[in-house]
């Protein structure tokens, strides 16, 4: 009678590879690039199971957002983001003028629409362990009703990130920047996991 | 592809960092530093991308990551100089990246957010939307061109 292989063992080898998998991608900002729904469910899924923030991210995180001010920072992303990407106007057709770069800066829906944005990012600064079930409803009215592109999430929070490191400046290290990106990276996927 | 206008925002910001360098006597590699910096971004923010340097010392500060961050600078600022003639001035990198160092295109879009980040830290305020839009526009036609010669 051969030895069995204990399930265990497979198990293990299993979830560490697809830990290690999962976090390369994570880091890699390649979530957008996972098209198939079957890869998107698998990543998706062992996601909650796999975030661990160090000391380090946790407290860069928490000090980034308790020192901003959402009601600059969130219209500023947000402008940034439109201007940046025109296409991402399309979901703003009842915004009013968008017309140029000035239209758009001086818009008062999209700067509300910003702070809005940024009051949700909030709620992620203070549930980090449990961002999926944070965002879940939130994930649902992304794609059920406003139907939204989730490679757009992608898109706003690079602008977030630029909008910050121009805040910051030096303070905004390398550390920093992959802390506040994994961050963004979790809401992102968070954001996009109800979508079927 | 690129306006009038943004052509000349590019040429501008970028003229600005390299006369920078040329100071040789100053804290010269400060701003023309925020090109290994985008290095030193990509490399924490990115880990995968560290696979590319795995023959050369990129810890920081090490003498090989601000050599070659500078090369990189460099070439993205003579590009901006005369972008409609970009596939002429690029075409010794094109070979160079298709036939020997092959890397894959995605992480061009990486290097370029690390570079766009590196220039807020630097420019602050003054790193505008328009500057932004401008100057990832430009990158990803720098990126384009640079792989044109994969296939």
């Amino acid at each position: 009678m051969s030895p069995a292989l204990p399930d265990t063992f497979a198990q293990k080898a299993l979830t560490a590879s697809l830990s290690l998998a999962l976090r390369l991608i994570l880091f890699d900002g390649c979530l957008s690039e996972c098209r198939s729904a079957q890869t998107w469910g698998l990543i998706t899924s062992t996601a909650d199971k796999m975030v661990v923030w160090t000391d380090f991210e946790r407290s860069t995180i928490q000090d980034i957002f308790s020192k901003m001010d959402y009601e600059v920072v969130g219209p500023a992303a947000l402008t940034r983001c439109l201007i940046v990407y025109p296409w991402t106007q399309r979901y703003f057709g009842n915004f009013g003028n968008l017309y140029n770069a000035a239209a758009i800066m001086g818009n008062p829906m999209v700067a509300k629409h910003g702070t809005t944005i940024l009051h949700g990012l909030d709620r992620g600064v203070k549930n980090m362990d449990d961002l999926k079930t944070t965002y879940a409803e939130l994930s649902v009215l992304h794609s059920e009703k406003l139907h939204v592109d989730p490679d757009n999430f992608k898109l706003l929070s690079d602008c977030l990130t630029i909008v910050v490191a121009a805040q910051l400046g030096k303070a905004f290290t390398a550390e920093v920047q992959a802390a506040f990106q994994k961050f963004l990276a979790v809401v992102v996927s968070s954001l996009g996991r109800q979508y079927h | 592809m690129l306006s009038k206008k943004q052509k000349d925002l590019i040429a501008e910001i970028w003229e600005g960092l390299i006369s920078v360098a040329d100071d040789i006597g100053a804290d010269a590699l400060l701003s023309v530093s925020c090109v290994p910096r985008s290095v030193r971004r990509m490399f924490a923010s990115y880990p995968g991308t560290k696979t590319y340097f795995s023959h050369l010392d990129i810890s920081h500060r090490s003498a090989h990551l601000l050599s070659h961050g500078k090369k990189i600078v460099l070439a993205i600022a003579e590009g901006a100089k005369d972008i409609s003639q970009l596939t002429v001035t690029l075409a010794p990198l094109q070979t160079l990246h298709a036939y020997q160092l092959r890397i894959d295109p995605t992480n061009f879009k990486l290097f370029s957010h690390c570079m766009l980040v590196s220039l807020a830290c630097h420019m602050g305020e003054d790193f505008t939307p328009e500057a932004h839009a401008a100057m990832d526009k430009y990158l990803s036609a720098f990126a384009a061109v640079l792989a044109e010669k994969y296939r």
